[in-house]
């Protein structure tokens, strides 16, 4: 309770508005213990690994060209958003990068360490931070290689500033990677009912149908913040053999990968087309901008 | 057997992984720190044998596994040849072509060419009660099978293992005296890997444990795996033999004798590798006699018709006429197998034969392969390729575990590797021992049914490429 008072305290002093909903927190607090037993409420998200992890990596790889497949994602830096216990920062960390995992909820960050302290590869590969997004944009402008936000989305409080934050810290060209869940009849239907109620593989009252995403509002938040949206993938869980496939239909969950454009920080449109201008007359003098 | 076959076969897909779990430690637990100072690998196998010794070859070569550590824990003294001995071991094995596809694939197969190995085209099973016999051989003459000594099979292997000995440490003369289980995943205060102490007392650790330390194997015992296995009243003898004359010997031969199937394998083309399977008390004489004697009881159980009675060989014929009416291909000549003219001094030996498979071949953390999870009778010469095959299917799916980036010893995909391979021996080990069983006997009715059997499989293509 001291960590959430705590964390609720810096959210009424920062003078930026956070992403982070401590309505969400509560929810996640309860169940900080329980991330590393597959069979458990986070079964789902350990079998997403099977098309989540293949996913980044096979998209990472096609866009390099200097790779071993013994060890792909070697000198990348990836930043994990809401990284929970670390269920996707480990896999991500055994294929070679360096993973920077952050998460609001302290509970989780010391589940996430403790279990990583296990095997000295990834103890010194992944590193978890209690903390938003936001808190860290100052000291991290343009560090991160890769981020990637699954399963996070549907749970922010402002999805523009998350976005915003994104494109912050990520270096020019960079990709970002998302995961989450449609907002349609359907995804109510088995998304909430289903899954939280009749069948349990998700724990009750996880997720709140109002803070879904449809993928067309994601893409288009992204355009505006100087993101390209280049790959969007429906996925399916099958609950009776607990695993994940993609499918056509993003109708209930899907993925999305989009690249950070390569021009430097723009600040307003004017300015850009100066700058634009002067590039292309350098030689002229007198150029009125 | 279909009783035997339904308790041998591992749970269902939705069936809970939390039995597979384990409850509680085994031995008293270490503290953590000490835990933490031995070192840690990614993969441990125990058991350096053929099946052991490729295991950790075929990892080692595996490109996803570039960076990953391997351990091998080999009881016995490191066995390499530069060039083999004139005379011939009496330990042999036939190879499959898939499992020299797998000894190729990284590299071992060239090592097993340049020592010694000989390849054959035909196989010929016969009766000693009838005169069925069905005979295998592929279309393209290309060859059925190869005869290589287990010696030069494993000196390959070490030689393999040198290559990548950046990636595999081989602890000869090392053997795993304990095991600690992990506890299941989500109480975390504990090391989540399988400890190994070893006789020496050295430690390791490891996130997956490979038993492939043969038939009573420590690792599945240590696991509490049930084992359903039965030993077979027979031993088998095996003896390196020279032919009367030389020839092309390119056949491998095998008779149903009514005490248990004699086999003839090629290993040149002057000698040929003995593999008898029979009583115990007759191994025992067969082992004691002058070399003299045995020679002629092989010859004799080769020749000899004296198991014959007219009524099958009537009944027989008869059926043969009738397929050669539908079938006239069908019918095959009998050949003879080559004559033995004598016995390599000192290389006659025994072991007692059985029969076993692992009710699982995976727990969290731990995988049987080889005879460590099924072993089988010699007279369908499949044991170790079983065990290359599970070599091959575990391999597959630990090499994309490696590349998904998971713990490589979650029994998502341990599971996967688990429920191919049973499918496969499952069937492969009921069969085989049906048909020690149904050949055992001279009762007519078994032998009539036996005899119509053979003689309609070797007039049936489909079912003859099957096999």
């Amino acid at each position: 309770q001291l960590s959430l008072f705590r964390l609720t305290m810096k959210r009424l002093f920062s003078t930026s508005h956070s992403s982070v909903d401590s309505k969400e927190m509560k929810k996640f607090q309860l169940l900080a213990h329980k991330w590393w037993d597959e069979e458990g409420e986070y079964s789902a998200l350990h079998s997403m690994n099977d098309i989540r992890v293949p996913f980044i990596r096979d998209t990472l790889l096609n866009m390099s060209s200097n790779y071993h497949l013994g060890n792909p994602l070697s000198g990348l830096k990836i930043l994990d958003v809401g990284c929970g216990g670390g269920l996707l920062s480990e896999p991500l960390g055994r294929l070679g990068a360096s993973v920077t995992g952050i998460d609001p909820l302290e509970d989780n960050i010391r589940t996430a360490d403790q279990h990583k302290s296990f095997d000295p590869v990834l103890a010194k590969r992944i590193q978890y931070k209690s903390s938003s997004l936001e808190e860290i944009v100052e000291e991290c402008m343009e560090t991160f290689d890769v981020i990637v936000a699954s399963e996070v989305v549907e749970h922010v409080a402002d999805l523009e500033m998350f976005i915003k934050c994104c494109s912050q810290v990520l270096k020019p060209e960079g990709s970002l990677f998302i995961t989450t869940i449609n907002k349609t009849q359907l995804s109510y239907v088995l998304g909430i009912v289903v899954a939280e109620k009749i069948i349990g593989i998700v724990p009750e009252g996880t997720h709140e149908w109002e803070k879904f995403v449809p993928p067309e509002q994601l893409e288009h938040l992204l355009e505006s913040n100087g993101f390209s949206v280049k790959t969007v993938n429906g996925m399916l869980y099958n609950p009776l053999w607990g695993s994940w496939s993609w499918m056509e239909s993003t109708s209930i969950n899907y993925a999305m990968h989009a690249v950070k454009s390569g021009a430097r920080e723009q600040s307003s449109p004017t300015d850009a087309l100066s700058e634009l201008e002067s590039e292309q007359h350098p030689a002229t003098a007198g150029t009125a901008t | 057997t279909s009783a035997v076959m339904a308790a041998v076969c591992g749970r269902g897909l939705l069936a809970p992984l939390g039995g597979r779990l384990r409850v509680g430690p085994r031995a008293p637990l270490r503290s953590v720190a000490a835990a933490a100072a031995a070192p840690l690998y990614d993969v441990v196998v125990s058991g350096g044998g053929m099946v052991g010794s490729a295991m950790a070859a075929v990892l080692g070569h595996d490109i996803h596994f570039h960076d990953k550590k391997i351990a091998l824990l080999e009881a016995g003294p490191r066995k390499e040849y530069d060039r083999m001995p004139d005379s011939y071991s009496n330990r042999v094995s036939s190879i499959s072509p898939g499992s020299a596809t797998l000894l190729s694939s990284f590299g071992a197969w060239d090592h097993v060419c340049s020592l010694r190995l000989k390849p054959f085209r035909r196989m010929q099973v016969w009766d000693a009660c009838s005169e069925a016999m069905i005979v295998f051989e592929k279309d393209d003459l290309d060859d059925m099978g190869y005869i290589v000594e287990n010696d030069v099979i494993m000196s390959a292997l070490t030689k393999q293992l040198d290559a990548v000995a950046d990636r595999v440490e081989v602890f000869y003369g090392s053997r795993a005296v304990g095991y600690t289980w992990p506890l299941p995943s989500h109480s975390c205060d504990t090391s989540p890997w399988v400890q190994i102490e070893l006789a020496d007392g050295r430690r390791l650790q490891t996130k997956l444990l490979i038993g492939a330390d043969g038939h009573n194997s420590v690792v599945r015992k240590e696991a509490e795996i049930k084992n359903i296995e039965h030993r077979y009243d027979q031993s088998a003898v095996v003896a390196t033999l020279h032919l009367s004359e030389a020839t092309d010997n390119n056949v491998a031969w095998q008779r149903f004798l009514p005490t248990g199937p004699i086999a003839l394998l090629p290993l040149s083309d002057t000698a040929s590798s003995l593999v008898w399977s029979t009583s115990h008390e007759h191994a025992s004489e067969l082992l004691t006699m002058d070399e003299e004697s045995f020679v002629d009881s092989i010859n004799s159980a080769f020749w000899s018709n004296v198991n014959h009675s007219d009524f099958i060989d009537t009944a027989g014929a008869m059926f043969r006429s009738a397929i050669s009416l539908l079938k006239p291909s069908g019918t095959a000549v009998r050949q003879l197998p080559p004559s033995i003219a004598k016995v390599d001094p000192e290389s006659r030996a025994m072991f007692p034969l059985g029969m076993g498979h692992a009710t699982e071949y995976v727990q969290h953390r731990v995988a049987l392969i080889g005879d460590a999870a099924h072993r089988i009778h010699p007279l369908a010469g499949q044991g170790v390729n079983l065990g290359f095959g599970d070599i091959a299917c575990l391999t597959h799916h630990l090499s994309a575990a490696a590349f998904n980036g998971s713990d490589l010893g979650s029994l998502k995909h341990l599971l996967k590797f688990e429920t191919e391979r049973q499918r496969h021996n499952v069937s492969l080990i009921a069969a085989t021992d049906v048909l020690k069983r149904l050949y055992s006997t001279r009762l007519t009715p078994l032998v009539l049914l036996r005899t119509w059997g053979l003689q309609a499989t070797n007039a049936l293509p489909p079912v003859k490429v099957r096999i």
